[in-house]
């Protein structure tokens, strides 16, 4: 069964309890919206702390630039993702289901909101709607609960952890293979991706597990030019060599992340690219935690200067761990694949862009 | 169960005062902008007493001694 070709039907919900999370459990499914936390791990401990007052947080914030499948998820498959979310209520006992869809995605919203008109009254009653804003973190589990809770989508501090609070927060994506799961004994053996930047068709496709970043790109219609490099997982993913991805196959343990696979042609400068991610993900703190506020603003401008790559390398180091939410750490993470990646380019970066005499 | 502590920084209550680093050098150096990082680990016996003047110190109270955590 497959996510996106599916016909999207309005059927009763599989009658499911709590020995469901070991089904959940042995399909090994882990989060889509990019931490890839085991599913079964998140609802046990969800389950363990309701007393009938569970909330279940459908996280389709996307709030991942060059990520567009959750909202296409959402156009092409509401009552998946709905019934995912009612399953959800149902093994972990929710009075409560929030749609956290971002606020400038109407069509998935609208696309939700029209599937929730044809459930039922007491389905309809639980259900209610928040519009996440257009900011990096606005995804992030803890920001997407305080939002909800008190309307500033800002990461907060842990613990308390939302599932302490009897409170899930689950992927779109991953609730729709919930409800596969819970339909056909079996998770979809597929993975929703958002092809980007140097690909012939960019946009969302749905590739089965353990297909190559290659075979992925040639559904794409592959490579405008000569690949250089490949970012697996978006901009809290890592970078690759084109040839090196290109081998790697696409399975639950590969980084998938946030399933964005961003090709970068062999034509332009991977310091400059990088150097300006960097700018936008200083700018998407939230400027709550010192480390991260300053932190990730100095690396953003150290990035095209050789002179600093001493200083650079240490601060990508410290940060990590040091914020509320896993905000530096991903920016950190992503810095530290493409100093390896692109080491040549980030010693010599001046060099590159020197203006030479071309007769 | 074991009695190990380890320091905890709430990361949005920190200022950067820097006061911790000062009482706690062993455990406890500054950034580039004043802000702390933590020496991974336990807090050794013979330091424990510094560690909780420097949480009663900090003047925003982000500092804090735990048990190591676990999640679920």
């Amino acid at each position: 069964m497959r996510l996106l070709d599916g016909r999207d039907l309005l059927a009763p919900l599989p009658t499911v309890g709590r020995r469901f999370i070991d089904d959940l459990e042995r399909s090994g499914l882990a989060g889509r919206g990019g931490a890839s936390f085991p599913t079964a791990t998140k609802w046990r401990a969800v389950a363990e702390r309701s007393r009938g007052d569970a909330v279940i947080l459908v996280n389709g914030a996307e709030g991942e630039p060059h990520s567009k499948k959750d909202r296409t998820l959402m156009i092409a498959r509401p009552h998946l993702v709905l019934d995912g979310a009612f399953i959800a209520a149902r093994v972990l006992r929710a009075r409560r289901i929030v749609l956290y869809i971002g606020e400038r995605h109407a069509a998935a919203r609208d696309s939700m909101l029209g599937a929730l008109a044809h459930r039922s009254e007491p389905e309809r009653g639980i259900v209610s709607l928040a519009a996440a804003p257009p900011r990096y973190v606005a995804g992030a589990e803890t920001a997407a609960v305080h939002f909800v809770d008190e309307g500033l989508a800002t990461p907060t501090t842990t613990p308390p952890y939302p599932f302490q609070r009897a409170i899930l927060v689950q992927n779109v994506e991953t609730l729709a293979h919930v409800a596969a799961l819970a339909r056909s004994g079996e998770a979809p053996d597929s993975v929703l991706l958002t092809m980007a930047g140097g690909v012939t068709r960019p946009g969302v496709i749905e590739v089965e597990l353990g297909t190559t970043v290659g075979e992925a790109m040639a559904r794409g219609g592959g490579p405008v030019e000569a690949p250089r490099a490949v970012l697996v997982g978006g901009y809290f993913g890592r970078w690759m060599q084109a040839d090196e991805a290109w081998r790697l196959p696409l399975t639950r343990e590969a980084g998938i992340g946030c399933g964005v696979m961003g090709v970068l042609p062999a034509s332009r400068c991977p310091v400059c690219e990088v150097a300006a991610i960097m700018r936008y993900l200083a700018a998407e703190s939230s400027a709550q935690c010192g480390p991260c506020f300053f932190g990730l603003r100095a690396l953003a401008e150290a990035c095209a200067k050789p002179a600093e790559l001493g200083r650079l390398k240490r601060w990508a180091a410290e940060v990590r761990g040091r914020g509320a939410c896993k905000h530096p750490d991903g920016a950190a993470i992503f810095l530290s694949s493409a100093i390896e990646v692109f080491a040549r380019e980030f010693e010599h970066h001046d060099a590159i862009h020197q203006v030479r005499r071309v007769a | 169960m074991s009695d190990e502590r380890h320091l905890v920084v709430d990361r949005i209550k920190c200022d950067g005062r820097g006061l911790c680093a000062e009482i706690l050098p062993e455990l406890i150096r500054l950034d580039d902008w004043g802000y702390p990082i933590l020496k991974p680990g336990p807090i050794p016996e013979h330091l424990r007493p510094l560690a909780e003047r420097a949480i009663d110190d900090c003047p925003v109270l982000a500092i804090a001694m735990r048990r190591a955590e676990k999640r679920s």
